[in-house]
């Protein structure tokens, strides 16, 4: 065995890539509760005081600091940043110093320009013209290959926020490869793969053997982007420090390679808690200093910077990067995979303080141990800044070793990714349906001339037959255009080292996403129980709805309307399922939106629910603001329901609570009398 | 049997132990001036439901109540002693953990047919919680439009019945955060042998915005909300007091 490997439990990992196999192999379970835990380091503390002030900084300077116009950013391109080199103990920046946000120009020339321009930069006119007259972008290569028709979808917003300008991200780096073999061995793994590659030159396996040769190179550069730093990531890391440091240098080549709209981390804690646990065992860290790494290592991730616009911004209302996570859930064989690591992350939230990045997303199962889960409650109480995923749920499809990319959409580490593909408007769609596929907002003819309804009340079985149709279009359009985006963003933008920490063979999930579904669940709805009247222009064009007498409404746990979203979900998966998709990736649809949904709404005419023009929709799977009457339990329900197998890539519910709504408080409540009592003596 | 409802809670967590269904009643005989539900008063309101569909409900969602149970409040549960025995005998045949959350103030021991009703609830029933407005009779007039005798009295028939009970008590301004008064109350509380939890709410003026649209003069306008912690103190003398009279109770 290598010596990095000393102390450690042997197998398959050994011979293969396989990090699974090592962290099963050699994890420690912990069953304990969080006393163990230590508090920020002064060093912790100094670097934090400094972050918080370039913050501020940040926020006078109108958002951003500083930004690169010259150099373009790849793995290698800067040199090495620090906040204070003396006292970080794991480094490593985007570019030459913290804040400064680095130029990717790969994805599209003019969302480069644009973020510029947009906080107060010029791109330097060399590169502009590098990128419009000798090389290629991907939003170039879309918008050459768009029909018409995906063009007006777009701009109408039936389809809205494709990956078309943008980095797609949503893939997952098996990060932790990078510590357990150090690149050499990755190396030489992939050139392995290369030289096994058939020998007739198909399109498919040119495209192979290109893609791997860019993912060896990437390697490489990772090797010298440790160089940089004065760090050999050439082998194994040999302890926790190591470890994280190795596991950073890869999570920020991809960040320094890929603007992606969501650049996840993986499920990186279990696996670094073996090396903490031995290193703890032989005394060559004590608790306080992993948890300095720990601590550092999430300050980093806290300052993962794009360069974007506004308007990309305001789609995600700020400037979210999804560095997401995922720690917890429970093995195949029955054994939690909490480890103290799990729990030194989140202890991050009370020695840094609260923040919503990187993404904590705890897999949550019925067999967590109990002081996991109670600390993980204490620690949402304090800081709301927890996320929570059924481990039950997606293990089954899963295994143990998946993680999840952005919010909600899992997929097993190093083994399956993502094409992500944003979203349809399934609310737009049903007034499309109304309007013979004229936009309510634009009053364009965006959809087929299906013909509209001409009725002074909405009959369900004629609506519902036409929205059948009316989404059979629109599940068309939208796999075609994810077709031609994710075509291009190979060609163009390849995610060459995410993907050189993935297996040769891997599975692509083929995402699609709807919005809307709890307004027309409950525009359906009321359709069908109460009495709608369309109000139409001089034009003949539906503009909203006069909705009389009551309804079931979504999220009151009640089937007649939660069958409805069942069915409204079944039924556009099915659609999407009817079309080809690039690379044969495997289609799944996700009904989420965190924050988007709020532009959604703006460029949404009133439903038939009662929602009016532009105001927002419910965000992901939730009910309607204020239309969930029993309670939280209800409302959960009636999410609860809506089928996983066909909204594989996740169904969010947004969730807020105050505390007091959680329970009684102690120190107001004597829940227990007796033991109150017995501490208490009389005055 | 029919009930009168006002609303479900699908996710109580502070009217009982866990996570709790939680029934609304409409229908209450007490005009308490901090009361922050004046829209469960009108005994008339609020619409009809049987026992069986209260427990369909209940059912659809009985996994996040394992560790919970089914609570009726209001309004008044009592007054409704008919129907809350059939929910509760039904309740207890499907295991269901049952708690009243009640004021007291049906309870009339001269009442023979009422105490009988009763004497059959209490073998369906695991737990109450009992308000105790105000432990002084003239005070608990003016507070409650109703008097104490027989809130107190149903407290000892508790007692008798070996029924847990779990007090609340909102400390007001002014009105109950008396020491005195606390002291009173402390030694009542300490004669209890059911006594199982004592819940000591600081007053808030949350209900404000409910009789503004129920177009309803606020009747404590001005009285400030209490802080939690004085919320505190007062449970340290309502504890201490308990304290003192069992201490007595037992030198005796």
């Amino acid at each position: 065995m290598r010596s990095e490997w000393k102390d450690f439990v042997g197998g398959q990992w050994e011979n293969e890539v396989n990090v699974r196999d090592f962290i099963q192999k050699n994890y420690t379970v912990y069953e304990g509760d969080e006393e163990f835990l230590c508090g920020p380091t002064q060093n912790t503390k100094d670097l934090w005081a400094q972050v918080m002030e370039l913050t501020k900084e940040e926020l006078a300077n109108g958002g951003v600091l500083d930004m690169d116009t010259k150099v373009i950013s790849t793995i290698t391109s800067h040199g090495p940043g620090y906040l204070n080199k003396d006292k970080e103990t794991i480094v490593g920046f985007q570019t030459d110093k913290p804040f400064k946000r680095s130029m990717q120009p790969y994805g599209g020339i003019r969302m480069a320009e644009k973020a510029c321009a947009d906080n107060g930069y010029t791109l330097d006119p060399e590169i502009s013209e590098f990128f419009t007259k000798h090389r290629k972008t991907h939003n170039a290569g879309v918008f050459d290959a768009y029909t018409p028709e995906m063009r007006a979808c777009r701009s109408n917003h039936i389809i809205t926020g494709l990956p078309d300008a943008y980095g797609r991200g949503r893939i997952i780096g098996d990060y932790r490869r990078v510590a357990l073999y150090g690149t050499d061995f990755l190396i030489k793994d992939k050139e392995t793969q290369k030289a096994s590659t058939p020998f007739v030159m198909t399109a498919d396996v040119i495209r192979d053997r290109e893609e791997l040769s860019e993912q060896i190179g990437a390697l490489k550069e990772l090797a010298k982007l440790g160089e940089i730093y004065g760090c050999d990531i050439t082998k194994p890391a040999s302890n926790v420090k190591e470890a994280i440091q190795a596991v950073y240098f890869g999570y920020l080549a991809a960040v320094k390679e890929q603007n992606g709209a969501a650049m996840s981390l993986g499920r990186t804690a279990t696996f670094l808690d073996v090396y903490a646990q031995r290193d703890l065992e032989n005394g060559t860290f004590t608790e306080e200093q992993i948890q300095e790494f720990v601590d550092h290592f999430i300050m980093k991730l806290r300052l993962v910077k794009f360069a974007r616009t506004p308007e990309y911004n305001s789609l995600f209302s700020g400037d979210p990067t999804w560095v997401t996570e995922t720690l917890g859930g429970v093995g195949v064989d029955g054994r939690p995979l909490v480890t103290k690591m799990c729990f030194r992350y989140l202890n991050t939230l009370d020695n840094l303080g609260a923040a919503p990045e990187p993404n904590l997303t705890v897999l949550w199962a019925k067999n967590l141990p109990l002081n996991w889960k109670k600390y993980c409650a204490k620690m949402s109480i304090k800081s709301s800044s927890i996320q929570y995923e059924n481990d039950d749920l997606m293990r089954v499809t899963h295994g143990d070793d998946y993680a999840i990319a952005c919010c909600v959409s899992s997929m097993r580490v190093g083994k399956e990714m993502q094409f992500f593909g944003a979203r349809a408007n399934l609310a737009k769609c049903l007034l499309y349906a109304i309007n013979g596929g004229v936009d309510e907002c634009s009053k364009k003819q965006v959809g087929p001339k299906y013909r509209p309804i001409t009725s002074d009340v909405l009959n369900y079985d004629e609506v519902m037959e036409k929205f059948k149709d009316m989404m059979a279009w629109l599940a068309g359009v939208y796999v075609n255009a994810l077709n031609i985006i994710h075509y291009m963003h190979d060609k163009y933008c390849y995610e060459k080292l995410q993907m050189s920490l993935h297996d040769k063979e891997v599975r692509r999930y083929f995402a699609t996403g709807i919005a809307g579904l709890s307004v027309v669940a409950d525009s359906l709805s009321a359709i069908k129980y109460a009495t709608v009247k369309p109000v139409r222009d001089e034009n003949g064009i539906v503009v909203d709805y006069i909705t009389e007498g009551d309804f079931p409404k979504y999220g009151n746990n009640d089937d007649r309307v939660d069958s409805l979203a069942q069915e409204l979900v079944s039924t556009f998966m099915n659609m999407i399922r009817q079309h080809h998709t690039y690379r044969n990736g495997f289609p799944t649809m996700s009904v989420l939106t965190i924050t988007s949904n709020v532009v959604y709404g703006k460029n949404t005419g009133s439903t038939p629910d009662g929602r009016k023009y532009g105001q927002p929709l419910a965000p992901g799977a939730n009910p309607m603001h204020g239309r969930d009457k029993s309670g939280a339990v209800a409302s959960l329900s009636s999410v609860a329901k809506l089928p996983f197998k066909d909204a594989q890539d996740g169904i969010s519910n947004t969730f807020s609570i105050i505390p007091g709504a959680l329970g009684k408080e102690d120190q107001i409540f004597a829940g227990d009398l007796e033991v109150e009592l017995e501490g208490f003596v009389a005055e | 049997m029919i009930g009168r409802i006002h609303s479900f809670e699908t996710f109580g967590t502070v009217d009982g132990p866990g996570v709790r269904f939680v029934v609304f009643v409409q229908g209450c005989p007490m005009r308490c001036l901090y009361c922050h539900n004046p829209d469960t008063w009108d005994p008339t309101l609020g619409k009809e439901i049987t026992p069986d569909e209260i427990l369909a409900e209940y059912e659809k969602s009985k996994m996040f109540y394992a560790d919970g149970g089914l609570t009726v409040t209001g309004g008044e549960p009592l007054l409704q002693v008919d129907f809350l025995l059939e929910l509760f005998e039904k309740a207890k045949a499907k295991g269901i953990h049952t708690c009243i959350d009640t004021s007291g103030i049906t309870y009339k021991e001269s009442n023979v047919a009422h105490i009988a009703k009763l004497d059959k609830l209490m073998e369906y029933t695991d737990l109450v919680m009992l308000d105790i407005k105000h432990i002084d009779p003239a005070e608990h007039l003016k507070l409650t439009a109703q008097p104490n005798t027989g809130i107190l009295a149903f407290a000892k028939y508790l007692e008798k019945k070996k029924i847990p009970i779990w007090i609340r008590h909102v400390v007001v301004p002014e009105i109950t955060d008396n020491p005195l008064y606390l002291d009173q109350l402390g030694q009542f509380l300490g004669t209890l042998t059911n006594l199982k939890a004592l819940d000591v709410l600081p007053y808030h003026d949350m209900g404000i915005v409910k009789y503004e649209q129920l177009g309803m003069e606020y009747p404590l306008k001005g009285v400030p909300a209490m802080s939690k912690e004085d919320a505190i103190k007062a449970k340290r003398v309502i504890l201490n007091a308990i304290v003192k009279k069992r201490n007595e109770i037992a030198n005796q």
